[in-house]
């Protein structure tokens, strides 16, 4: 069934997608909550950039990151410059690329779910005495919450699915950034094609109860609330 | 005790332009059709509407004035919008506290907080306390969010159409709640509405919202006896008149309703006398007669004097506004009441101003 080193893609992946999805909602819902409500000239422009990754080629994308955290690139200079090193080829260099490859991922639900809401909830809010803030964690972010679920399911199941991008960034190295798809391609590539079963069958599956999951939480994109 | 608030701001379709000093007790109306600028103004107030140069003063304190702009959550008001808008992820209960604890806690209201008890009887909404605003009919989500803006111990109460979006029997249901309100309590109300018997019933004070301009200011008795006003344009126009029972006829079951000047009876339950009973007499139920026609059967006939003309968009028809009273030229306090006639009837009676005559008011309707 499983090797030893299957069993080690699968930890690392799933490991990837975890640390993922957590940064990817820290970092999403801010930028979805400046994108949802602003009347900045940079909202479409930005809002242009969060989704790039979803309509490139994930190696065009693995390709400048590479580049860019090459060592003759800016952020490859920073992070020596930091003694960090060089990131890729390591696992924070693999964390630091899914999360802008899903990114859009993450973005959008939650900006829908924030632009659905409208202005109302929050001006109840204010004059109920909650401050912005308070108002963001009490009111906005649980009404976001279908919106919310959806990003972090997609996330974690976008990263999971990525290839190209870790190909690029992470190559191949065992324990360090060989994830499930790179291993079902290692199958393959040495024609064991039960062990690719195998791999391949456990994430149709894990992707068809993720959709489940989500169709559970989200009947129809989001509950209306009820006004 | 007072508020007094200017506002302008010009949009591209919109203008709003507003100088007005407002007593801070009872229920003041804000009343005009839709696009008059008056929930703009009530929005101003509460500040969800940012105006530069705006200036308001609520009771000695000041929210707004040159660059000084105190923000919503800071203000001790209330707010009641259209729709209720609850929170929908909390109970009734949580909807409830939101308002309560933080009032409670940022302690921008120097009042005493509000006895959640005393206010959640008062609104009738003990029963709904666990449940979730989905599961309320639009009177109950409606008296919630009224609850609610109170138990934030608000000094002020703002409500914007708050009937609006609700049925003829939904409002029945909730106009008596917020006749108690008014009665009750001691939160100066601002009331927007564009319905002319939600505002003959509720409001003490007036005032009239035209294109973006407050133009009349003033008690309710006072304005809807005005004939320059729009308000005597709408066809069930009427002047209302606060008056107090004077007696009881046991053996005819007639109120007699004294108010300054004169008195009328009306088929009513029975009141204790010396209570105060709005009623309010429709221009189309007043006639007029030249001398006391005693041979009618219409039992409310008073000695009164022709005060003004006006047309109306009829053209067979024109508003008189007569004086009660049987004194030369009835020293105020007095009152008055709009009666439509024709305009061949004041022809053939030859009607003109200061004429003493007699006026018959067929119907008294009683507004609360």
């Amino acid at each position: 069934m499983l090797s030893p080193d299957d069993w080690s893609a699968i930890r690392l992946t799933l490991k990837l997608a975890g640390l993922t999805t957590a940064l990817l909602l820290l970092i999403g819902t801010p930028i979805a909550w400046w994108l949802a409500r602003t009347d900045s000239i940079l909202k479409r422009p930005i809002g242009a950039i969060v989704t790039l990754p979803m309509v490139l080629p994930p190696t065009v994308l693995g390709f400048y990151l590479l580049v860019a955290m090459g060592p003759q690139g800016p952020v490859g200079r920073l992070t020596q410059a930091l003694g960090i090193g060089l990131l890729p080829f390591t696992f924070a260099g693999l964390v630091i690329a899914s999360i802008l490859y899903s990114l859009p991922f993450a973005v959008q639900p939650i900006q829908q779910a924030f632009e659905a809401m409208g202005e109302r909830p929050l001006e109840v809010a204010a004059t109920l005495r909650a401050s912005p803030l308070d108002a963001f964690f009490t009111v906005a972010l649980p009404l976001a919450r279908p919106g919310l679920i959806t990003a972090a399911v997609m996330s974690f199941a976008h990263t999971i699915g990525e290839f190209g991008v870790v190909l690029m960034i992470g190559g191949n190295i065992p324990d360090k950034t060989r994830v499930v798809s790179v291993q079902i391609y290692d199958h393959v590539e040495a024609l064991e094609f039960t062990q690719g079963h195998w791999l391949s069958g456990g994430l149709l599956v894990f992707s068809f109860c993720v959709l489940l999951v989500l169709y559970h939480f989200n009947p129809v994109t989001s509950r209306k609330a009820a006004s | 005790m007072s508020i007094a608030a200017r506002f302008s701001l010009a949009y591209p379709a919109f203008t709003l332009d507003v100088n007005l000093q407002l007593p801070a007790q009872g229920i003041t109306a804000l009343f005009g059709p839709s696009g008059s600028g008056k929930t703009t103004l009530l929005r101003c107030i509460a500040g969800l509407e940012k105006v530069g140069n705006g200036h308001l003063i609520v009771n000695g304190e000041c929210w707004q004035s040159g660059n000084f702009f105190l923000p919503v959550h800071r203000r001790a008001l209330g707010y009641v919008f259209q729709e209720a808008s609850l929170f929908p992820h909390l109970t009734v209960q949580g909807n409830l506290d939101y308002g309560a604890v933080r009032s409670r806690r940022h302690k921008t209201t120097k009042a005493p907080p509000a006895d959640q008890r005393n206010i959640v009887e008062l609104l009738g909404i003990g029963h709904l306390l666990q449940r979730k605003p989905e599961r309320l009919s639009g009177g109950e989500r409606q008296r919630v969010a009224i609850a609610r803006a109170l138990l934030a111990a608000p000094k002020l109460l703002l409500m914007d159409e708050p009937l609006a979006a609700l049925d003829f029997e939904r409002k029945r249901e909730i106009l008596p709640y917020l006749e108690r309100l008014r009665d009750e309590l001691d939160i100066p109300i601002l009331y927007v509405s564009h319905a002319f018997d939600e505002v003959s019933r509720l409001a003490n004070h007036l005032v009239l919202m035209s294109t973006g301009q407050a133009i009349a200011s003033g008690s309710l008795s006072e304005l809807t006896a005005r004939l320059d006003l729009p308000l005597t344009q709408y066809p069930d126009a009427g002047v209302v008149i606060d008056a107090t029972v004077g007696a009881y006829d046991p053996e005819y079951h007639l109120t007699r309703l004294d108010f300054p000047g004169g008195c009328v009876y009306a088929g009513l339950h029975e009141m204790p006398l010396g209570h105060r009973a709005r009623i309010l007499i429709h221009a189309s139920d007043v006639s007029i007669a030249l001398s006391e026609a005693v041979n009618s059967s219409i039992v409310n006939r008073l000695p009164a004097q022709i005060e003004a003309f006006a047309a109306t968009h009829h053209p067979a028809h024109l508003l008189v506004r007569l004086n009660i009273g049987d004194a030369p030229d009835n020293p105020p306090p007095s009152t008055s009441v709009i009666a439509r006639i024709t305009r061949r009837s004041r022809d053939q009676l030859r009607l003109h101003q200061g004429q003493r005559v007699w006026v018959q008011i067929k119907t008294v309707a009683l507004v609360e």
